[in-house]
């Protein structure tokens, strides 16, 4: 395993939230933009569980940091889809430049 | 090359690529598709990793849950093969120059670093990390498990909450106070209307 140098993961985990972060400047649409979060977590996840593995064995923190970063993602994508649902209801579009009530 | 190595590149071009046509294609369900696959791949990459607990979890939460809980909200809320809009050239073009340069800044910091890995191998089992988890002594995560815990049950009756359908305008004010004008009022349109 020790074959790939772990800058070459990190380059993975580093492109993975780059390209998220491109999703999120570019989407106006809002299940679009949670899709590029995902993204963006997994690319945490990834540096997490890298990071434990190869530079601290012994311990397990970054698995705990994953576990509930995977938790705590699932229950942000509900309450999101929630809130999405419920102004596709109002307003009959889920584009962020149409929900502008909360500017003013 | 080693086929460990080979296996690697494989996966990693496997993420990228359909992370990156999950960002750019122009239809929604597509572009929920293609995540799914960059998932399994980061899923994939676990395995490779050999931390087969994460992984697993990886696939059941996320490709069992968030994937196809965003694929029913695509249908609940617009048609699946409509193209979306696509952005203005100026905002592309930025986009692309902010990424580029924050990639660039953000791996040459990593490259700079120059991680290096230590000899011993990664003993986790999941033994211990639920003995680790529970525990309320030093290093131990009780306390974060419980918070989690009442944060999902926060969060469930949140989106119940949220996305109930409000009752109708009448029943929601009725007290007894106010249903007398409400009737009085209806007697009123009644008597306008008959007139």
């Amino acid at each position: 395993m020790t074959d790939i140098p772990i800058s070459h993961i990190l380059f993975v985990s580093t492109a993975l939230f780059f390209i998220g972060m491109y999703g999120l400047f570019t989407r106006r649409n809002m299940i679009t933009m949670l899709m590029s979060i995902e993204l963006i977590l997994n690319s945490v996840n990834i540096n997490f569980v890298v990071f434990n593995k190869y530079l601290y064995p012994d311990k397990l923190d970054g698995i705990f940091f994953t576990i509930f970063i995977i938790t705590i993602a699932a229950a942000e994508a509900a309450v999101a889809i929630a809130i999405i649902i419920n102004l596709y209801r109002s307003h009959r579009s889920i584009d962020v430049e149409t929900a502008e009530e909360m500017k003013y | 090359m080693t086929a460990s190595q080979i296996i690697f590149y494989i996966l990693s071009a496997f993420i990228l690529g359909t992370a990156i046509l999950s960002v750019t294609t122009t239809k929604i369900f597509r572009s929920a598709i293609w995540l799914l696959f960059s998932l399994i791949g980061v899923a994939g990459l676990y395995f490779w990793l050999e931390v087969e607990f994460i992984a697993a979890v990886q696939i059941v939460v996320y490709v069992g849950g968030i994937v196809v809980l965003i694929i029913f909200s695509i249908f609940l809320t617009q048609q699946s093969g409509k193209e979306m809009v696509k952005p203005p050239m100026l905002r592309l073009i930025a986009s692309v120059l902010a990424v580029l340069f924050g990639f660039a800044l953000t791996y040459f910091l990593i490259y700079k670093n120059d991680f290096q890995a230590g000899d011993k191998s990664f003993d986790w089992t999941v033994n211990k990390i639920g003995t680790q988890m529970l525990a309320t002594g030093e290093n131990g995560y009780a306390l974060p498990f419980e918070v989690v815990s009442i944060l999902l049950l926060a969060a469930m009756v949140g989106c119940i909450v949220i996305a109930i359908k409000a009752p109708a305008e009448v029943s929601s004010t009725g007290t007894n106070e106010q249903q007398p004008s409400n009737i009085e009022n209806l007697k009123e349109k009644e008597i306008v209307e008959g007139l």
